[in-house]
């Protein structure tokens, strides 16, 4: 997979190209402002953009922007947004550029965690919807009377989904099988009356919207 | 404690009082009032002197030197204060007036008066001391008693010349700078402080961001790729792990600390998106009715702004809220910001500075803070900020 990567910190810009290539991807442009990365992208058209948010010139939400205004260019771009924090503000602008498909949104902290970061950046390059666990937490701390009904495996999982993850990688993280992760996804739909959706994209969506609403 | 004032000065116990320098500043004041006095003479003499050659040049004469007495004994009399109240006058150019209007009082009436004081309160205890020189046929006994009586009233002297001083102190100050223009120069001040204070909370947060953050994701970064080369379950394994798990809680406190010092979203998108925000991030549920025109001006998001955070830290700790609300609108120029709950109750802003906190950062934008917290609930916190 070909990538542009836009971080105005050195030292993280060229760690992050080194981590990318080693786990097979082409990182096309590495770039440190947000001017750099609309023209990187469109000389290289790459499969996905990793941003920063904050990028020089001044300094506030710059690689944000720039990533919608890519997203609005190139519909199939795939776009990852690196934050420092996490703003639900700035979580529900990404979701809602192009039906919320093939972005992601994630603290800069799970860089670390290597190999979840570039599952992360797979998914989000194949149309995948990634959130931060951060803002599920806060959406979900914020619905709490209808979640009650949930039991405390189920309100997991519905984080765990709204994530972005896939019923395989759910069963991984909590030790189950895929088939007790699709019986847990099932009641949870039936108690939120939320549409049935087995694409996995879809599924990401709805939970989203039910939690923002 | 220092005395700033001659008045400030008479409060304190006798001994220390009298062995101030207070009591000679309040006699070197009145004692200036010859100054004054002189100018008096002088006007009086031009316009009698201007008689001479016909009434019109008397009145013309007395004017001039009138106009000429202004523009000296004006600051003469600011100079003058500075002996029983040093703390400095707001120079005003546009109150040419009052200040017109004190020298023409001081030429009438003032210096006079300031002088007979003096006169009256050193002058006779000075003579009654004297009097077994001054009064050669008074009775030793007498004379004694008038000696004891002449020094006893001495200090008395001391006390009254001090007042008189530093009442006619206040009495310049307050015509020179009325009470107003005193306290809109305090505010703007604070003002200014708070903006400074804010610009620095704003650096310490960009030197955060761009530099020990930074490293720190750099860190976890090599750390999480150390570990992938690691073979699993090996002690330099578990180790990497460790650190790696330390790196990450270090950035999760750090990321904490530098959302306390200053909110991004707020600058980067107004005050209803940092609303959101930051009610996401309560554990009490709030719902947020947040609806603005556009972006405020920024002093006014930024109280804004910590009046919902205070509002929130205090209702998630105590209060036993089970759900808030915060609705913010522009009423007639006034930003009106409300913060409910449903816990219970009492909240006293006496107790604790968070409250009283909120209340100065209110004074400095000219907004106002009101809280209604019946023991039971449920609590209301109102803050208006014209806009």
């Amino acid at each position: 997979m070909r990538v542009v990567i836009a971080e105005d910190a050195v030292l993280l810009r060229e760690g992050l190209a080194g981590l990318l290539e080693r786990f097979g991807h082409t990182v096309a442009a590495a770039v440190g402002d947000a001017p750099a990365l609309v023209e990187a992208v469109t000389e290289h058209r790459p499969h996905a953009v990793v941003t920063d948010v904050r990028m020089p010139p001044g300094y506030s939400d710059e690689g944000l922007r720039a990533a919608l205004e890519l997203r609005a260019r190139h519909p199939e771009l795939a776009v990852l947004v690196l934050s420092q924090y996490v703003e639900q503000t700035y979580a529900a602008e990404l979701l809602e550029s192009g039906g919320g498909a093939g972005v992601g949104y994630l603290l800069k902290d799970r860089i670390g965690d290597v190999r979840e970061f570039v599952d992360a950046l797979g998914r989000v390059a194949a149309g995948g919807t990634v959130v931060d666990p951060e803002v599920v937490r806060q959406l979900l701390s914020r619905r709490r009377d209808p979640l009650a009904r949930l039991t405390p495996r189920e309100l997991e999982v519905l984080g765990l989904i709204a994530e972005g993850r896939a019923n395989a990688s759910i069963a991984r993280h909590l030790h189950v099988t895929e088939a007790a992760v699709a019986k847990h996804i099932a009641n949870i739909f039936a108690k939120l009356d939320l549409p049935p959706a087995s694409d996995g994209h879809r599924r990401v969506l709805a939970v989203l919207a039910y939690l923002r609403s | 404690m220092i005395d700033r004032t001659a008045l400030e000065a008479l409060t304190r116990r006798p001994l220390p009082f009298l062995g101030s320098s207070w009591p000679w500043r309040g006699a070197a004041y009145l004692a200036a009032g010859a100054v004054p006095g002189v100018a008096a003479g002088l006007v009086v003499a031009a316009a009698a002197s201007g008689a001479l050659l016909g009434p019109a040049l008397a009145v013309v004469a007395g004017l001039a030197a009138l106009a000429l007495s202004i523009v000296v004994i004006a600051p003469f009399e600011r100079l003058r204060l500075r002996l029983v109240d040093p703390v400095p006058v707001p120079g005003a150019p546009h109150r040419r007036g009052r200040e017109a209007g004190l020298v023409i009082m001081t030429l009438l009436a003032l210096w006079w008066i300031d002088l007979v004081m003096l006169a009256f309160t050193i002058g006779g205890p000075v003579v009654l001391a004297l009097s077994p020189v001054l009064q050669e046929e008074l009775t030793p006994l007498a004379g004694a008693l008038a000696v004891v009586a002449g020094l006893l009233l001495l200090p008395v002297a001391a006390y009254t010349i001090t007042a008189w001083a530093g009442a006619r102190g206040a009495m310049v100050r307050a015509i020179l700078a009325p009470a107003g223009s005193e306290l809109e120069e305090v505010l703007r001040s604070r003002a200014r402080l708070v903006d400074a204070f804010e610009l620095e909370r704003r650096r310490i947060e960009r030197d955060l961001h761009d530099g020990a953050q930074q490293r720190l994701v750099s860190l976890s970064m090599a750390l999480g790729m150390a570990g992938l080369d690691l073979p699993a379950g090996s002690e330099p394994a578990r180790l990497v792990a460790l650190a790696h798990d330390e790196a990450k809680r270090a950035l999760a406190e750090l990321r904490e600390l530098i959302r306390g010092v200053h909110s991004q979203v707020l600058t980067d998108r107004g005050l209803a998106a940092a609303v959101h925000d930051v009610a996401g991030r309560s554990p009490v549920p709030v719902d947020v009715r947040v609806d603005l025109p556009g972006r405020l001006p920024a002093p006014v998001e930024v109280t804004a702004y910590y009046v919902v955070t205070e509002a929130l830290t205090n209702l998630a700790k105590h209060g036993g809220a089970t759900r808030a609300t915060v609705t913010g609108l522009v009423e007639r120029g006034t930003l009106v910001v409300e913060v409910c709950d449903d816990g219970t109750g009492g909240a006293d802003p006496a107790r604790g500075t968070g409250l009283t906190g909120l209340a100065d950062r209110l004074a400095v934008v000219e907004g106002r803070l009101s809280l209604s917290s019946p023991p039971g609930g449920p609590t209301r916190l109102r803050a208006e900020i014209p806009c």
